[in-house]
């Protein structure tokens, strides 16, 4: 463990850790932008905004938190005048360069930039120049790349090309042009993408966007955690509902994935609210299915049961349970065929 | 899975065989990369060049239906140069010799003319495997789905124990489960011969316990499976079939004769979020709730019991899985009520020691726990065998290579293989709703090498017909390289152009599991005018 003091207070911290743990332990906030805090092993890799800059007592530079290892003894001080001015002076200078559009904007009330500047009461940059000037590139079925709002954390390289691991982003061009892209500046649609939106999720701008059937605004919609439910491997997420309807998906950091989602995880949802969605049980009537009550769907079902069971026994009765429903669905319909149609002919397609 | 996905990321090697895991599992495929960005090593061997083969420091383009031969290969070599874990085999396991015995003239250079690969390339992989201190293996259905799947999958347990890699970190033999929640479902008594958590309904005990529990008495004869219930269903055996939320009109084998079977049974019910092509042919649809709309547990690959919680209300008159069910055992006489999944969990747990600590309370509070998880106060189990093999020693069995129940001849040259796409899950029955993913994978195709494809004439895009000795559809040929000469491949998940017309009912005499991975076909150009009316 390691010993030192932030803000005048004694932390105790394990030996690797990083200051902005160390602050956290401490109960004190440091602003980010580009830090990922999921991902121990990859922590500090990225340090390009300086926004979490604090002041460590003996060093003539500010130090960034999320990089810089704790050392025994250390002071150091997060919210002195020349810390919160060299914030001020990093976000005016990524002010510069960015459309004020927030009226408008989908990332609004998410988005690491506009907190940050309300946080340190910033309306507009005391640095005017040229602005980027990018073609703003629509060819993913899923989302959007607006580099002119790109604010150059690096964090959806970090996220392609450490954790998806599918390395289709790269920075390109040096100094006020370079912009995270993939190769050629080609459109992301030609690229290897495999369109997982891993690097979407991180942007803490709209530079990467989700195209969204529904709009919503950030606080508008709920949070509700769940378990995505496609494949086996059981990925931990977000729903964000609007009006009792599902419009966007978020990850959550699970044991199983780690902050990740895959391309039908994290898009794949329409199907929840979609038109062809069954509304109503359905009899067939004269060879047709027509709509019932449920009353009318149990009361055929029971009597079918009861009826086969009498006549022919319970083997001439079977049921396909689902892969797909919940563990307590399975075992409700595995005691149904057991229990009340008194056959042990369960089975489901796990098979395939 | 013997092991947790997140261990993978500290594996020295890791082995993918019979899974194309950057599209059938993402996200661990993208942890398997992880790893080698921390130095592990790749083995692959599949079929096809899939994304992780750019990945491997050994890629083994085997022949579907090879694996067992392969394996045997991979032990020959490791036996023969004494590179097996012998103290482990020791003291953790039994019948070695039956092992020796089988694999001892199954020499690379035998495998390699079988496999199609190169005996060089079959030594390196064994060395590979064999000298890492913790080398995990990771497969799915292509290991599976041949009637020696079970055999395939015996065959690669012989190798993780010959090397010592059962009950360590970052080892195991770990199978990648299709659908989200198939673990659960057989965790769950899903299985005709099994109770929750594998107890066997021939187990007298145990069909006492929950005789006791559900106050009714039980039958102990185990009940039929899948395939059998679909043909006993055709020939009238079965009279009464309730499916819920699957679609074997998709992904059945043979589906002429799922059809068929479906149609002749007198009373179906279909219970789905969708109007399936199996809910077409059902007497009753009942609307079913989407995840979204109802509160339970999965339990992913890797045994991990983790919250569904509801989002939003049911869509219309559509009601949660769980209360149709607990509506039809009360109408069937079974009067107990619930008010909540949890308390269906707490029922679960009183039946099923592996459930026995698992409540939603624990889940809320540690986001997940995996099973085995006995009792309350139990951590849950990141990897099995730890202290000895579940069944006591570890048991070697001699497996022979067999080759699949049919091969390429005269009349059907070619050899068809089926799989997944990264962009659509089993059926589509809610993949095919999203419009960007039917945007990036619109449509059923078949891979075809661009030499095969020039020797029958076919041009990329073009429309082909296949056909084997169970059916035939149109579909579009996709030329690549990624396929060898005289093998072809299908995603299984569309109805139109389906896979499943042409493949192989034959089943694993053990698991039941069809020949998915292989079987014969013909293709011809669509190139007469009457192809097009
Ligand atoms: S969507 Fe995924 S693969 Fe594509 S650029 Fe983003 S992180 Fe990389
Ligand atoms: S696109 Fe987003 S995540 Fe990537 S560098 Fe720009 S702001 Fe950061
Ligand atoms: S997000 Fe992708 S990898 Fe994760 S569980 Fe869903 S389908 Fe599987
Ligand atoms: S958050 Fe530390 S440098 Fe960006």
């Amino acid at each position: 463990m390691v010993k030192l003091t932030i803000d005048g207070k004694a932390v105790e911290v394990p030996k690797n850790s990083y200051l902005i743990e160390a602050a956290n332990a401490a109960g004190i906030k440091i602003p980010t932008l580009c830090y990922l805090e999921l991902h121990k092993d990859k922590r500090g890799d990225n340090a390009s905004c300086r926004v979490c800059c604090v002041e460590v007592e003996g060093r003539k530079n500010l130090a960034p938190a999320c990089a810089t290892p704790v050392m025994e003894g250390m002071v150091v001080k997060t919210d002195t005048a020349r810390v919160i001015g060299a914030r001020k002076m990093m976000l005016e200078l990524l002010l510069s360069d960015h459309p004020q559009d927030c009226l408008t904007c989908g990332q609004a009330g998410k988005c690491g930039l506009q907190d940050l500047c309300y946080q340190y009461d910033i309306k507009e940059s005391n640095y005017r120049g040229i602005m980027s000037d990018f073609p703003v590139d629509e060819s993913n079925e899923f989302y959007v790349r607006d580099m002119n709002k790109c604010v150059n954390c690096r964090r959806c390289v970090m996220a392609c090309s450490s954790f998806q691991c599918t390395h289709a982003l790269d920075f390109a061009s040096r100094g006020f042009t370079a912009h995270p892209t993939p190769p050629f500046d080609d459109p992301v649609s030609e690229s290897v993408c495999v369109s997982c939106g891993n690097c979407v999720s991180v942007c803490p701008t709209a530079a990467l966007l989700p195209k969204t059937k529904v709009k919503y605004r950030n606080w508008e919609v709920s949070r509700t955690t769940t378990t995505c439910s496609y494949c086996g491997v059981g990925c931990q997420l977000d729903l964000l509902v609007k009006d009792g309807k599902v419009v966007g998906i978020e990850p959550v950091d699970g044991a199983a994935n780690n902050g990740l989602l895959c391309v039908k995880g994290k898009f794949g949802y329409n199907f929840i609210n979609h038109p062809d969605r069954l509304t109503t049980p359905l009899i067939r009537k004269d060879g047709k299915l027509v709509e019932a009550t449920w009353d009318e769907a149990y009361t055929l079902i029971v009597d079918k049961i009861t009826k086969t069971k009498a006549e022919f026994g319970g083997d001439a009765l079977a049921g396909l349970t689902s892969a797909r429903v919940t563990n307590e669905e399975n075992y409700l319909f595995q005691k149904m065929v057991r229990a009340g149609f008194g056959t042990n002919n369960v089975d489901h397609c796990a098979r395939l | 899975m013997t092991n947790s996905i997140a261990e993978v990321v500290n594996s020295d090697v890791v082995f993918i065989t019979g899974s194309n895991t950057t599209a059938g599992h993402p996200v661990i495929g993208a942890r398997i990369r992880q790893a080698k960005q921390k130095g592990a090593k790749i083995i692959v061997a599949e079929p096809r060049v899939i994304d992780l083969s750019s990945d491997a420091d050994v890629f083994l383009q085997i022949m579907p239906g090879t694996n067992v031969a392969l394996y045997n290969a991979m032990m020959n070599v490791i036996i023969s140069e004494g590179l097996q874990n012998s103290a482990y085999i020791e003291e953790r396991t039994e019948k070695y010799d039956d092992l020796v015995a089988a694999v001892s003239s199954f020499t690379p250079e035998k495998a390699a003319e079988i496999c199609g690969v190169s005996a060089d390339d079959i030594r390196a992989a064994a060395r590979l495997y064999a000298k890492a201190a913790k080398a995990s293996i990771f497969y799915s259905m292509g290991v599976t789905q041949h009637t020696t799947g079970t055999e395939g999958v015996m065959s690669l347990s012989n190798l993780t124990l010959l090397c010592g890699n059962i009950g360590i970190e970052s080892g195991g033999i770990n199978p990648l489960r299709g659908q989200n929640n198939v673990q659960g479902a057989c965790d769950m008594g899903g299985l005709p011969g099994d109770l929750t958590g594998y107890q066997k309904v021939a187990n007298p005990d145990a069909l006492a316990k929950f005789e006791k529990a559900w106050g009714v008495k039980l039958s102990d004869k185990p009940g039929v499976t899948l395939t059998e219930i679909v043909h006993k269903a055709g020939h009238g055996d079965i009279k009464f079939l309730y499916i819920m939320g699957e679609n074997p009109m998709v992904s059945d084998p043979d589906l002429n004769h799922v059809e068929e079977a479906l149609k002749n049974t007198e009373f179906l019910v279909v219970q789905d979020i969708f109007l399936t092509e199996t809910a077409r042919l059902a007497d009753v649809v009942l609307p079913a709730a989407s995840f979204a709309e109802k509160e339970g547990t999965f339990s992913n690959t890797e045994r991990r019991v983790q919250r569904v919680r509801k989002a939003i209300e049911p869509i219309g008159n559509a009601k949660a899985d769980w209360v149709i069910l607990m509506d039809i055992l009360n109408r069937l006489g079974i009067e107990k009520q619930y008010s909540h999944p949890s308390e269906i969990m707490a029922e679960i747990a009183s039946l099923t020691p592996s459930y026995g600590g698992i409540t939603y309370e624990r889940l809320d509070q540690l986001g997940s726990l995996q099973w085995p998880c006995p009792t309350t106060d139990h951590p849950g189990t990141t990897y099995l065998h730890k202290a000895a093999i579940a069944r006591g020693k570890g048991l070697f069995k001699g497996i022979e290579y067999k080759p699949s129940n049919e091969l390429p001849d005269q009349e059907y040259p070619f050899l068809l293989t089926t799989g997944r796409v990264l962009y659509h899950y089993h059926t589509r029955t809610m993949t095919g709703k999203v419009d960007g993913l039917n945007a990036l994978s619109p449509e059923s195709f078949i891979e075809i090498n661009p030499t095969t494809a020039k020797e029958l004439g076919v041009n990329d895009g073009a429309k082909v017909r296949v056909s084997s000795r169970r059916g035939e559809i149109a579909t579009v040929a996709k030329l690549t390289r990624t396929i060898k000469q005289g093998v072809v491949f299908m995603p299984f998940h569309f109805s139109e152009g389906a896979a499943n017309m042409l493949t192989n009912p034959a089943l694993d005499p053990i698991s039941k599991i069809p020949e998915y991975k292989v079987c014969a076909v013909r293709i011809e150009p669509f190139d007469r005018v009457s192809d097009y009316v």
